[in-house]
């Protein structure tokens, strides 16, 4: 099946809220409880990222026999270096974004620990596209 | 660690359900305390409750994306609007101490392991 979700940039009263809609479906298509509570940290991260970072974004899933794949493509300033943004602490988030407890440089990593392939590319001034696989029976 | 009915933890430890009273009979089976929501996304599990000084409305999808038992609010902080609503939704009650972070999960600690 596929589905796709609008993520609103800076809007945070609605942050997770397409991750919420997709844990749903997970559910009801029966996958394996810890393997839903993986996909949701890493969604729920990507999701965070476009409202914290972002102008505009979609979440694209397709879920088969095999896998679940959700491409997260933004329109927005895009990563200058990726590598340095996957490290853990390393965050570009604004103050007002770390008082509420966001911007703490775990997303990226949170999402590699919690998938079976994560790709990430960006291209500065335009946006940044996320990927993110899991494969379902291991 | 042991686990515990929701209802006996917030009379132990003297907390005010600020929301989802009728929900209070569900396990507890352990607390994470943090306020960065990465880090509890990345590290607490099901049927924690949730120690935290945050009040924004994003701490309900948290919670509910990771099937938490309950959030404790510190200090006596109240919760943004609609925080309450989102918690009787989604079936994650508030409860409020005045007690400080480090207070309250040190006498939770002391009820889960003793």
């Amino acid at each position: 099946m596929e589905f796709s979700y609008i993520i609103e940039g800076g809007d945070f009263s609605k942050a997770g809220s397409a991750s919420s809609e997709v844990k749903k479906i997970l559910k009801q298509l029966n996958l394996a409880p810890e393997k839903i509570k993986k996909i949701a940290v890493a969604m729920y991260e990507a999701e965070v990222n476009i409202v914290a970072h972002a102008y505009k974004g979609v979440m694209e899933g397709k879920i088969d026999a095999e896998k679940v794949f959700l491409r997260f493509r933004d329109e927005g300033p895009g990563i200058e270096d990726v590598d340095k943004a996957m490290q853990e602490g390393f965050s570009t988030a604004s103050e007002e974004v770390r008082q509420m407890g966001f911007g703490a440089g775990m997303g990226l990593p949170n999402i590699r620990k919690n998938s079976d392939s994560l790709k990430v590319s960006s291209e500065v001034g335009k946006g940044t596209t996320v990927e993110i696989t899991s494969y379902i029976n291991n | 660690m042991k686990t515990l009915i929701l209802e006996d933890v917030v009379k132990q430890l003297e907390l005010k359900p600020l929301s989802g009273q009728a929900l209070l009979q569900k396990e507890v089976t352990g607390a994470y305390c943090s306020d960065l929501l990465s880090d509890v996304m990345g590290h607490s599990d099901e049927g924690q409750v949730w120690i935290t000084l945050q009040t924004h409305k994003n701490i309900m999808a948290v919670a509910a994306l990771k099937d938490l038992a309950a959030i404790i609010l510190v200090k006596g902080l109240v919760p943004e609007a609609e925080v309450l609503s989102l918690s009787e939704k989604e079936g994650i009650p508030v409860l409020s101490t005045t007690l400080s972070a480090f207070e309250i999960a040190g006498r939770l600690y002391q009820l889960l392991e003793a």
